[in-house]
């Protein structure tokens, strides 16, 4: 058994920022990773994916862009590689699989596939995405379906029609991919949040993080429930907007939220012009923040603009599966983390851990990277330094009263 | 900056206390709803609607209600009462309309009047199966609002619109529903 003061459990960019601030205040941790520094990052992306922030934004503690192009998107090879430069002197374990965490004593025993550990605190790193959060859909056997999370390319996937279900980031991006690669799409598109890649001549991240959207605070959010309920903003890591309009320009055919299956037919929703609409006003709302904020400001930028209404067809409520129909699924349905090797009692009756601002309940028990944990940005790469610091001096303090107690 | 208060005669605090409650007590968010319907003759039937079934206990609406369904002259019946499908217009209309006066009051908007007119489209090949590639029920269904409040013309369509998002009757007609029909 070893011993230590905190074990941070994922070496993603979270678990990454919250060692180096571990380390700044000289607390005694290891960092566990299941696979190798970014495993997710390496295993669980699609080949074209990008970064959906701009190059500029992928500042972590002790960290930030020093390339010659600040504007560009990182491809995943590059996220691989930030992300192993930053871990250089992190005491990361790799190939280590956490298999149960639990209560032990003034802390935690947490047991690997290798040592079992014993540690006062734990940081648990694993991210927003452990698992694909799917749909139960009973299709017929010979459609084939693959998730966001093991879809690689077009090569992939069947000639004919495909259906993907879901119009956030992933979605809009694997849509578009297929449609280019010759195959008939139709999209399911469900609520969503509509977003332009530049807005008055600069990328829409840069109006978010100047304006303070990304900095807004868990603990002052209005609606926090909702907040973190967000589907991911429908953007491509490119310099152009991809949105429904250009889907449907590209040929990509929109229908409704994915409803069921009736008679080897999958069937939609027929709301498919309200959630356009509900995009479309939100869209318009946070446009108008921005325009407010910058008159305040006197930031320097292009015109005001606003964009077409979101192009709805008619209805399609239905269409058959299998052979010259859809003949094959993407799920882009969005995921849930993966806390099953958690053992104590933090999660309420829908199995989501409970948390205020990555605080646990249990004494020493933390958790980042999912949406919302403290800011906008929390799941944003740019989002882990702000928490991993705060989370950082919440633990230290904990500790310290622990050892106020034990003197 | 001049306060006024918005009365759209909403209780909000009660909305919101029972979902603070549901989040205690999630089984006492499970409702069920019913209504009683009895031939009389021809097409007329009559339907009656007093208890339903939630917070955890049996209630009651303060008085029993009753509506007589029926079909018009031109269907060579006695029109004793609107016809079945103009029961789902005026409970798609109620519904939605609900929904706009209890976001107005929660995103302090006062109404002075709202009025909606709902179509539908059918073609009545599908129920005298006649063409068995027309569907039975509508067609297409369409709402249009008439608003004056104290909002701008984006804050009316966004009411309009989060209605919709949280209407019962629009996911009922929206999305498929498992209907299960027995005879005792």
């Amino acid at each position: 058994m070893h011993h230590t003061t905190t074990v941070v459990i994922g070496a993603g960019h979270c678990g990454l920022a919250m060692s180096r601030c571990l380390a700044e205040r000289s607390i005694d941790h290891v960092v566990l990773e299941r696979g190798e520094v970014a495993h997710s990052w390496r295993t669980q992306r699609w080949d074209s994916l990008r970064l959906l922030t701009p190059n500029w934004m992928t500042r972590l503690p002790g960290h930030t862009y020093s390339g010659d192009d600040p504007h560009g998107y990182l491809d995943m090879p590059g996220v691989v590689r930030l992300l192993e430069d930053y871990a250089t002197g992190a005491p990361v374990l790799t190939g280590t699989t956490v298999t149960s965490v639990q209560p032990f004593g003034q802390g935690y025993l947490v047991r690997t596939d290798r040592d079992a550990w014993q540690a006062r605190t734990v940081v648990v790193a694993t991210g927003a995405t452990g698992a694909p959060a799917q749909p139960v859909v009973p299709l017929p056997p010979g459609i084939t379906t693959v998730t966001a999370a093991n879809y690689r390319n077009p090569g992939q996937i069947p000639d004919g029609g495909v259906l993907v279900v879901g119009a956030s980031a992933s979605g809009i991006q694997i849509a578009d991919e297929l449609a280019r690669s010759g195959r008939s799409v139709t999209l399911a598109v469900g609520e969503h949040v509509r977003m332009p890649r530049t807005y008055r001549g600069r990328d829409i991240l840069w109006w978010m993080d100047a304006s303070g959207v990304l900095d807004e605070r868990w603990d002052v959010a209005p609606d926090l429930v909702r907040a973190r309920n967000l589907p991911s903003m429908q953007l491509i890591g490119a310099p152009r907007t991809l949105d429904l309009n250009t889907l449907q320009s590209n040929g990509v055919a929109l229908v409704g939220r994915l409803a069921g299956i009736r008679d080897a037919s999958v069937q939609f929703s027929g709301s498919l012009a309200n959630v356009c609409t509900l995009a479309d006003l939100k869209l318009g709302r946070l446009l108008n923040t921005f325009d407010a904020w910058a008159d305040r400001t006197g930031v320097e930028a292009e015109a005001p603009q606003r964009f077409a209404p979101t192009r709805t067809p008619p209805p399609a409520l239905s269409a058959p599966l299998g052979r010259g129909g859809i003949e094959s699924v993407v799920w882009a349905t969005g995921f849930r983390p993966d806390f099953s090797f958690l053992h104590v009692p933090v999660f309420d009756r829908k199995g989501r851990i409970v948390h205020d601002g990555g605080v646990t309940h249990a004494p020493g028990l933390y958790v980042m990277g999912l949406p919302f944990l403290r800011r906008r940005k929390s799941t944003l790469i740019d989002g882990a330094d702000a928490d991993a610091r705060e989370l950082a001096e919440h633990l230290v303090g904990g500790l310290d009263v622990l050892a106020g107690r034990a003197s | 900056m001049t306060t006024s208060i918005v009365d759209n005669g909403v209780n909000v605090a009660a909305l919101l206390g029972a979902r603070e409650a549901f989040a205690d007590m999630p089984e006492i968010a499970r409702f069920q709803w019913r209504s009683q319907v009895s031939w009389v003759n021809g097409t007329h039937s009559e339907a009656e609607v007093e208890t339903f079934s939630g917070f955890g206990d049996e209630q009651r609406h303060s008085k029993r209600f009753a509506f007589d369904i029926d079909h018009p002259l031109q269907f060579a019946a006695e029109d004793n009462g609107i016809t079945p499908v103009e029961y789902v217009l005026v409970a798609l209309g109620g519904c939605l309309t609900a929904g706009i006066a209890a976001v107005a009051q929660q995103r302090g908007i006062q109404l002075r009047s709202v009025r909606a007119t709902v179509a539908a489209e059918m073609d009545l090949h599908g129920i005298l199966g006649a063409d068995p590639d027309v569907r039975n029920g509508f067609s297409g269904v369409r709402v249009d609002y008439s608003i004056d409040a104290d909002a701008s013309r984006a804050e009316i369509e966004a009411l309009v619109a989060q209605s919709q998002k949280r209407s019962a009757v629009y996911d009922v007609m929206t999305n498929p529903t498992a209907v299960t029909v027995n005879v005792n």
